[in-house]
């Protein structure tokens, strides 16, 4: 029970906090309301303590491999097993640790806000535990080898996002997104299982490393990359699969929001994953970053028209959510279509740089926006922005949040969206001119229509006699907004722990298999 | 010949589901077809660790070493699993969608639009 028996457990222990902490808060919440908050707090809070020791272990010691139920704990292939590795294999690269810290941070905001926005209703322990869950889904997605396993986890994650979307069951429409939602994540999934199904019918395995060891790029396989990248890219809400992301994002409850967000990040962790490490060595990458990169200008530009003509708060920023998916997909695109050419070391890793950073960035301040969202619906009780105004009399920390969060997504210094923007158009600009200059005037039109918001939610004469909302709900948007400004004031910390190591591991598809396949130690 | 039956059948269940879920109305329909596509899944997954005149694979005792294979069977077992929650879960939304809409013909179901 040292140092290094966590360090070495971390990936499986990431794992099984929250979900044993899930199904032990039903019990928990029988007898004391107020234990049920501590506890799950405190797990939350745990699982953000082991994300960040995974960082750590990556950081000294490269791609950690977990592999379950195996004695030492790294031995990915036994040696009896012929070569091939057995078990479940959990493989944490810096990219994974990366998106594992992403969410559980999150999630640890969004759940601390939970506790006084969703204060007065029903069946709250359910509530919690399926936020637990969705949290285990997605940690699972991000850190396992397996794609077998991906997929369980993809469900896991679905289920308990659906059944939280309908969380406010009272309203009808809450069930009609969280249906629409889970049709669409259900078809997605098994898409993607038959996509496995014909992987392992072909390559007799399931690991990722070996899979693409043995990869030969027949005509199947391309039919599997089309399955994989199209469903998970759905799930991310790329246009032109993004119908359930407005319906979903803006009936969920406030929390709930800003964790689907993380939610659809691993699903675009998926589609990164498989396309960087699963088809990387074999398919040409050209072709693949240019799909990625019409996917996601596409999304930038649809989303971000779409989102001006709302006049729902939370549907808006739904649709920015799709926007700013794109330049994801954009700033990775880049890299992968530069990917084992010169330009790549030129200009395409900075691409994946910018992509991956936007990533942290996007689920920090769309996930504060979120939150402010639900603020100001938890006191005004419509999310109608003509029914609103003046609110900035009464709610002076959720304005000041809200003016943070968007200055951030419109890419304004010093907050983190100018840094990770910059660096897209920077690198994008030297792989084509048009793409960076689409992405500009995607952001201008974003911070155009968070004027709009800002103008019609918070300011003028004052029309309803608001308080500011509880303490935890403050404390939540607090902890979002600690990191956009840490990530905006000094990008270079981030820059060098967090994004460089990620864009450098999800580049290096070789190094990752020699990991896995390499056996113990 | 015989041999691609179990994937012609494959075909022919997830195309009748993705019908289903295309053109039908009814939610209940529709969930209907998701459970199709989930067996179609399901079947290709156990046809594919098929051999022709396999026996289960224990190892102790086995008069011969032509057994089918055990992988797709156990991801199958797990697939069905999830599929029960996933069905389940989509058919308490019809039930709550049912009582504040009264119908389930998804034309009628749009109120997120308006």
């Amino acid at each position: 029970m040292s140092w290094d028996y966590f360090l070495n457990h971390s990936p499986a222990l990431i794992i099984v906090i929250p979900l044993l902490a899930a199904f032990a808060t039903p019990l928990i919440g029988r007898f004391s309301r107020k234990a049920m908050y501590i506890w799950i707090t405190a797990s939350l809070a745990l699982t953000e303590i082991f994300s960040i020791i995974l960082l750590y272990g990556v950081h000294t010691e490269g791609t950690m491999v977990y592999v379950m139920g195996a004695n030492p704990y790294n031995l990915s292939v036994p040696p009896d097993s012929g070569g091939i590795p057995v078990r479940i294999i959990l493989t944490v690269d810096s990219f994974g640790a990366f998106m594992a810290f992403t969410a559980s941070t999150v999630a640890l905001a969004g759940g601390i806000y939970s506790i006084a926005s969703e204060h007065s209703q029903t069946g709250q322990e359910k509530y919690y535990a399926l936020l637990l869950l969705m949290l285990v889904g997605m940690l699972g997605m991000v850190l396992t080898g397996d794609l077998f396993n991906f997929f369980v986890f993809l469900e896991i994650n679905s289920l308990a996002s659906a059944a939280l979307v309908s969380y406010r069951i009272d309203k009808g429409v809450a069930v009609e997104a969280a249906f629409k939602y889970a049709i669409i994540s259900s078809i997605g999934a098994l898409a993607f299982l038959f996509g496995v199904g014909i992987l392992y019918g072909e390559y007799d395995a399931l690991n990722m490393a070996m899979i693409a060891q043995r990869m030969k790029f027949t005509d199947l396989d391309k039919i599997v990359m089309a399955l994989f990248t199209v469903t998970l890219a759905m799930k991310a809400g790329a246009i032109p699969m993004h119908y359930w992301v407005p319906d979903g994002y803006g009936k969920a409850p406030g929390g709930i929001s800003a964790m689907l967000v993380t939610a659809s990040q691993a699903s675009l962790y998926g589609v990164f994953r498989v396309s960087f490490t699963v088809f990387g060595l074999s398919a040409n990458t050209l072709t693949l970053g240019w799909f990625l990169i019409i996917l996601g200008v596409l999304s930038m530009f649809v989303g971000v028209t779409m989102a001006l003509i709302q006049h729902d708060i939370k549907r808006l920023m739904a649709y920015h959510a799709i926007s700013q998916t794109g330049y994801m997909l954009l700033g990775v695109g880049v890299g992968l279509a530069t990917l084992g050419t010169a330009a790549f070391n030129q200009y395409g890793l900075a691409a994946m740089e910018g992509g991956i950073f936007h990533i942290i960035n996007h689920a920090m301040y769309k996930g504060l926006l979120f939150l402010t969202a639900g603020a100001v619906i938890y006191r005004v009780g419509t999310s109608d922005l003509n029914k609103m105004g003046g609110l900035a009399h009464g709610m002076k920390y959720t304005t000041i949040f809200f003016m943070i969060g968007a200055l951030s997504i419109a890419g304004i210094p010093p907050f983190n969206g100018f840094a990770s923007k910059l660096l897209i158009y920077e690198s994008v600009y030297q792989f084509n001119p048009l793409l960076s200059i689409i992405a500009m005037i995607v952001s201008i039109l974003t911070l155009a229509s968070f004027v709009k918001v800002f103008h019609s939610a918070f300011m003028g004469p004052k029309i309803y006699d608001v308080k500011e909302v509880p303490k935890s709900m403050l404390i939540g948007m607090c902890i979002l907004t600690f990191f956009i400004i840490l990530f905006g004031l000094f990008p270079n910390i981030a820059m060098t722990y967090l994004v460089a190591p990620a864009a450098k591991a999800l580049a290096n598809p070789l190094g990752y298999i020699a990991r896995v396949l390499g056996g113990g130690a | 010949m015989l041999l691609n039956l179990p994937f012609i059948t494959v075909v022919i269940i997830m195309a009748l589901g993705l019908y289903a879920m295309l053109f039908k109305r009814n939610l209940i329909k529709i969930v209907i077809g998701l459970s199709l596509i989930e067996s179609g899944v399901n079947l290709f997954l156990v046809s594919l660790g098929y051999r022709n005149g396999g026996i289960a694979p224990i190892y102790t005792n086995a008069p011969s070493t032509n057994m089918v294979l055990p992988t797709p069977q156990a991801l199958t077992l797990t697939s069905i699993v999830i599929g029960v929650a996933t069905t389940a879960m989509l058919l308490s939304f019809c039930m709550v969608i049912y009582r504040h809409y009264g119908t389930l013909d998804s034309r009628k179901v749009r109120r997120l639009r308006e």
